[in-house]
């Protein structure tokens, strides 16, 4: 079975010896990654498990989500399941060296992506106008929990999914992609309105432009089909955990009135 | 144990996978708009579908299922263990705080 798997590597990408025969039959980039999700599913594990806690021992839990929140939530777990699929036949069109397709895909991915963050910040941001914060929340004054568990759960599978969606635009435009996304992130900071968090939230693409440009700065190259395989691999991991969130978060909490 | 060669070339496989979530997930949120089940069995319904999608993510878009024993295995089984760890070590103390009834 490893033999298969890295005979049809070498035989899919046509670069016979460029990698050392290895323990998982798989090249190193993907094992490399595969560890890493491993590591940050303990992380959001953790997250989850820290949720799920402060939940069962508080029965005045709140459940503020209606029809409009979990509607909203529904369709982005759609946009995150297309997304997957996109990214899916972004990776076929890389392995048949398709480089037009491979950019379609991956862009139609980022476009999902965008619109889930959109979608969530907006969600956000009507719990926020609710007077929801880190430390309090009105639904529920005994248990301020609520919106620490919340914040820090979406708040860091959003900021994966950020991160996700600047992997890909690197790996699909790459020196190209850092003026998009400059401009984004003014377009972002001068559009969103002063008193709403993701005003200052949007400087997490300035982090992002610097650390991207740095990487395309020291190590410029042409992503291949292995490079697409991997970052696919992050992608379908962020996709993931959001199975576990949706229903832990919005749907073990639904306000039905 | 599917052969590399094979599966490669069935795009559609990856369509229904797709299908296939998007309906678990509409029997989730159904379920949980007509709160269908008592709190607990909610849960654990939720959370068993989830554990099928995830498995579905994990073995065909994450092609886990593709690749050799030894990888399957060794991830599988680590990630498993550390939440089985996790679990035993949390869950039975968040009930305790209940039973002693500290508010």
């Amino acid at each position: 079975m490893a033999d298969a798997t890295l005979q049809h590597d070498v035989v899919g990408h046509g670069v016979a010896g460029e990698y050392e025969a290895p323990l998982f039959g798989a090249y190193s980039k993907k094992v490399g990654m595969w560890l890493f999700l491993a590591s940050d599913s303990l992380t959001f594990g953790a997250l989850l498990v820290a949720f799920s806690y402060n939940r069962i021992s508080n029965p005045a839990w709140p459940t503020p989500f209606a029809v409009q929140s979990i509607t909203n939530a529904t369709i982005m777990t759609a946009c995150l399941l297309s997304s997957s699929l996109t990214m899916v036949l972004g990776v076929f069109a890389a392995q048949r060296h398709d480089r037009a397709w491979t950019r379609n895909w991956l862009l139609a991915t980022m476009i999902f992506g965008t619109a889930f963050i959109v979608l969530h910040g907006m969600e956000w941001s009507h719990l926020i106008e609710e007077g929801m914060t880190p430390f309090s929340n009105p639904w529920a004054p005994t248990v301020p929990q609520f919106g620490g568990t919340f914040f820090t759960l979406t708040g860091m599978h959003m900021l994966h999914v950020t991160i996700g969606v600047i992997y890909l635009g690197v790996i699909a435009f790459r020196k190209w992609f850092l003026p998009a996304l400059a401009a984004i992130w003014i377009a972002g900071y001068f559009l969103i309105p002063a008193n709403n968090v993701f005003h200052y939230g949007i400087h997490a693409l300035g982090l992002g432009l610097i650390v991207a440009a740095v990487i395309l700065f020291l190590k410029p190259k042409d992503y291949d089909a292995h490079d697409v395989e991997v970052a696919g691999l992050y992608w379908h991991f962020v996709d993931l955990v959001w199975m576990f969130i949706f229903p832990l978060v919005y749907l073990m909490s639904t306000k039905i009135v | 144990m599917h052969d590399a060669a094979t599966h490669d070339d069935s795009k559609g496989q990856y369509f229904w996978v797709w299908g296939a979530l998007l309906v678990l997930t509409a029997v989730e949120v159904w379920l949980g708009y007509k709160q269908v089940f008592e709190p607990k069995l909610m849960l654990e319904v939720l959370l068993a579908l989830s554990v099928v999608k995830s498995a579905l993510i994990i073995g065909y878009f994450m092609h886990l299922k593709f690749e050799s024993a030894l990888m399957r295995w060794m991830i599988v089984l680590s990630v498993l263990a550390c939440f089985i760890i996790m679990y035993f070590f949390f869950f039975p103390d968040a009930g305790r705080i209940l039973r002693l009834g500290v508010k």
